[in-house]
């Protein structure tokens, strides 16, 4: 499958949704700050970003200069062949790993120059995770894997425990909360991770082939998950390697040898008809089963 | 609040893995264990040998009469000698001093019917025949009541009795003692007794096989302080209250400081004459230091030894637990946990895992000395030829828990453990997110 060609990317006025995570005391941001078309400030603006990593024999440049605005409310699918940067530009912008040189802003703030704990607060207060391998902790239940991010805000209230608890049932694991990793499957475990990466109410979502692991069905409840989402108003930014998984994205940014290849929008009409053939192939898929 | 649930994830992620747990735990456990029943045993020992060698008189100090060179007696009347104003002050005045035995001793002969023998008559308290470990072969030993009442009995060493008795049974008898004409009944009678060797050169040598003891008070009244003894032909005058005063001290720690406070209360008043010396049992207390040292090193060489091997056991497995938890470590990062954040969470593990073996290994410790009677009993019943050869103070020690050992193996133990906590998480919190969730 391939994605639709359409008109060159265009910023579309984001729905912004109130924050209840402060930006706390973040470091303010320096000069240089990007704003779109409309007037707005993007949720995460790259300008030039590098990576290199520096290996005994040889330097590994991953990025080689990437630059482009997400605003609020995008659902953005990063794609590329393997070994291109994906992950690595993913790590960037979720603030795990520093750039080698380059400009890089969340809202405000630039991120390129701040120190570890800074990054850490960041992690914490605006950005949730989606793994392809789910990474919840293991010795924890359902619930508890969910409460994680507010723990090292020092929130740990019932009142977090009962978000946790709301978080669970809108993934629809009312019934699982006590369960630990182990007793799920992979597309429960990724909706507990799905869970989790909410909890702190963030400003977007990073997930690193988050449906890689999973069979079409599942991959199906988990996109609808992500749609429901951005409908909300969440920003999403996802790495996959699938044509149908992309499809369901607002816009396809494509990575080749550590530079920016393309850059599109996937058109309402081909999103909806990305989403229909594969409930269609789902319940094909179902009826071969019977 | 936060602290109370670090702690409660703390301990509940130990309890997922209890067998890793257990281990840590039994590290510390048995280093704290081996120290303190290690050094109860050793001092138990300590103790055996301490009493051997206090037996031998290292807690005892004599305080005796010397006659004083002939240009300072020049001119004077041959009165020299410790007073009994001294033994009341070193009674009044020195704490440490468990008893004080006042001696007067003369050179005398004793007769019964034809039979006479020259020997010591010696005035002394009850305290002596204890003091000088002798032992009563039949009747009795001097008693308060014989020296409240200045009463006329005597106690014979064994060859004095032979030698006045050789047919007949001592007791009741009455000595005769010519030179001051009085009559002692007979008491008691000792057994025989070699004479103690000079020990270490610093006590001289004592001969007791021809004593004959009577109350001190009795001498006093019967005699007095004046007597004339005879020399090579010459009369000689001597006036002297005591000849000694044997000083039991409470422990051989004290032997030195006691005899301190002994002179500085004594020599001032025979700074004169210099008829009195106080003489300490140098030697005696040297051993008794040394073997309190090599008892001493032993257990310290012991202690190390189970703290290393404890130590290294739980640096081990902490590094392993850590290792093995990167991704987990990976996780908490990427979800906002700042490096201070993992320490502090492995931090509270090895506190509780320290605390926690610590606590049982005192428990354990305490088990110490009835575990070490049981040993010995299954040695005794099961081969009680190899129990006899066992050294002495081996048999006997009777373990006695060093209370000090107690902070000083909880401290080194869990000092070994934070250290040994700390640095794996420490460098597991200094990785790379990124590094740590590929960790596989
Ligand atoms: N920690 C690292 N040390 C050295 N080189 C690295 C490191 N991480 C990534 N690279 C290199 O950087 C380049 C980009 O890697 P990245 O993981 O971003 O690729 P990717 O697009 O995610 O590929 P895939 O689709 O296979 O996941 C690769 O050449 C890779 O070998
Ligand atoms: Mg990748």
């Amino acid at each position: 499958m391939s994605e639709s060609q359409v008109e060159p990317y265009r910023v579309s006025p984001a729905s912004v949704l109130p924050r209840t995570a402060e930006p706390g005391n973040l470091p303010a941001g320096e000069g240089g700050r990007v704003t779109l078309a409309d007037g707005s400030v993007p949720a995460v603006s790259i300008r030039e970003l590098k990576k290199s990593y520096v290996l005994k024999s040889e330097t590994v440049h991953a990025l080689r200069g990437v630059s482009f605005d997400i605003p609020e409310g995008d659902y953005v699918a990063i794609m590329g062949p393997s070994g291109s940067g994906k992950s690595t530009l993913l790590n960037m912008l979720g603030c795990l790993d520093k750039p080698t040189s380059g400009n890089f802003f969340l809202g405000h703030d630039d991120v390129a120059s701040m120190d570890d704990d800074s990054l850490a607060e960041i992690r914490s207060r605006r950005i949730g995770f989606v793994f392809q391998s789910y990474n919840l902790i293991q010795q924890y239940t359902v619930v508890e894997n969910i409460q994680v991010p507010l723990y090292y805000q020092g929130k740990l209230g019932p009142a977090e425990k009962q978000r946790a608890i709301d978080l669970a049932t809108s993934v629809g694991l009312a019934e699982r909360l006590d369960h630990r990793p182990m007793q799920l499957s992979g597309g429960q475990q990724q909706r507990v991770a799905i869970a989790r990466s909410l909890m702190n109410d963030p400003y977007f979502i990073l997930a690193d082939e988050a449906t890689g692991n999973l069979d079409s069905v599942t991959t199906e409840e988990i996109l609808n998950l992500f749609d429901s989402l951005n409908n909300e108003g969440r920003t999403i930014i996802m790495v996959t390697h699938e044509d149908e998984v992309a499809a369901r994205a607002k816009r396809i940014v494509r990575l080749a040898d550590g530079l920016l290849s393309s850059d599109r929008t996937n058109s309402e009409e081909s999103r909806a008809e990305a989403r229909i053939r594969q409930h269609e192939h789902v319940l094909a898929l179902a009826q071969r089963k019977l | 609040m936060l602290w109370m649930r670090t702690w409660k994830l703390g301990v509940k992620s130990l309890l997922l893995h209890p067998l890793r747990s257990g281990l840590t735990m039994l590290g510390i456990l048995i280093g704290v264990w081996a120290v303190i029943v290690l050094t109860a045993i050793s001092q138990g020992a300590s103790d055996v040998v301490q009493k051997q060698i206090e037996s031998l008189g290292a807690n005892t100090i004599i305080v005796r009469s010397i006659k004083p060179p002939p240009e300072k007696m020049s001119g004077r009347a041959a009165l020299y000698g410790l007073k009994r104003s001294d033994l009341e002050l070193i009674v009044a005045n020195v704490p440490t001093v468990d008893s004080a035995l006042p001696i007067r001793e003369i050179r005398r002969q004793f007769t019964y019917g034809d039979n006479q023998v020259d020997g010591r008559l010696v005035g002394c308290t009850p305290d002596y025949a204890e003091i000088n470990r002798l032992r009563v072969a039949n009747g009795r030993f001097l008693a308060d009541a014989d020296d409240i009442g200045a009463d006329n009995v005597c106690v014979l060493a064994a060859q004095v009795a032979l030698r006045l008795f050789p047919y007949e049974e001592p007791l009741g008898k009455r000595v005769y003692v010519p030179e001051s004409t009085h009559y002692y009944r007979v008491v008691g009678v000792l057994e025989h007794r070699n004479a103690s060797a000079a020990i270490g050169g610093s006590l001289d040598s004592q001969d007791y096989s021809g004593d004959v003891y009577i109350p001190i008070r009795t001498l006093r009244r019967r005699i007095g302080d004046t007597v004339v003894i005879r020399r090579s032909g010459q009369f000689e005058t001597e006036i002297m209250e005591l000849n000694q005063i044997t000083l039991q001290v409470t422990g051989v720690d004290q032997v030195r400081t006691t005899a301190a406070m002994v002179e500085s209360l004594i020599m001032p008043r025979h700074a004169a004459l210099q008829d009195v010396a106080v003489v300490v049992p140098l030697e005696l207390l040297e051993q008794a230091r040394n073997l309190r040292m090599m008892f001493l090193g032993i257990g310290v060489l012991i202690a190390c030894i189970s703290l290393v091997v404890g130590g290294i056991g739980i640096m081990n497995i902490m590094l392993a637990s850590v290792t093995e938890r990167t991704r987990e470590i990976g996780i908490r990062r990427a979800l906002g946990a700042k490096r201070k954040d993992i320490v502090q969470q492995f931090l509270v593990e090895t506190i509780v895992l320290s605390f926690a073996g610590a606590f049982l290994g005192i428990l354990l410790g305490f088990l110490g000395p009835p575990m070490y009677h049981g040993l010995l009993y299954a040695v005794k019943t099961a081969s009680p030829q190899k129990f006899e050869s066992l050294p002495e103070a081996i048999r006997q020690a009777e373990p006695s828990i060093v209370l000090a050992t107690i902070p000083l193996a909880v401290g080194i133990a869990v000092a070994v453990g934070l250290v040994s906590g700390l640095y794996p998480a420490v460098r597991a919190a200094k990785m790379n997110p990124i590094d740590a969730l590929r960790h596989e």
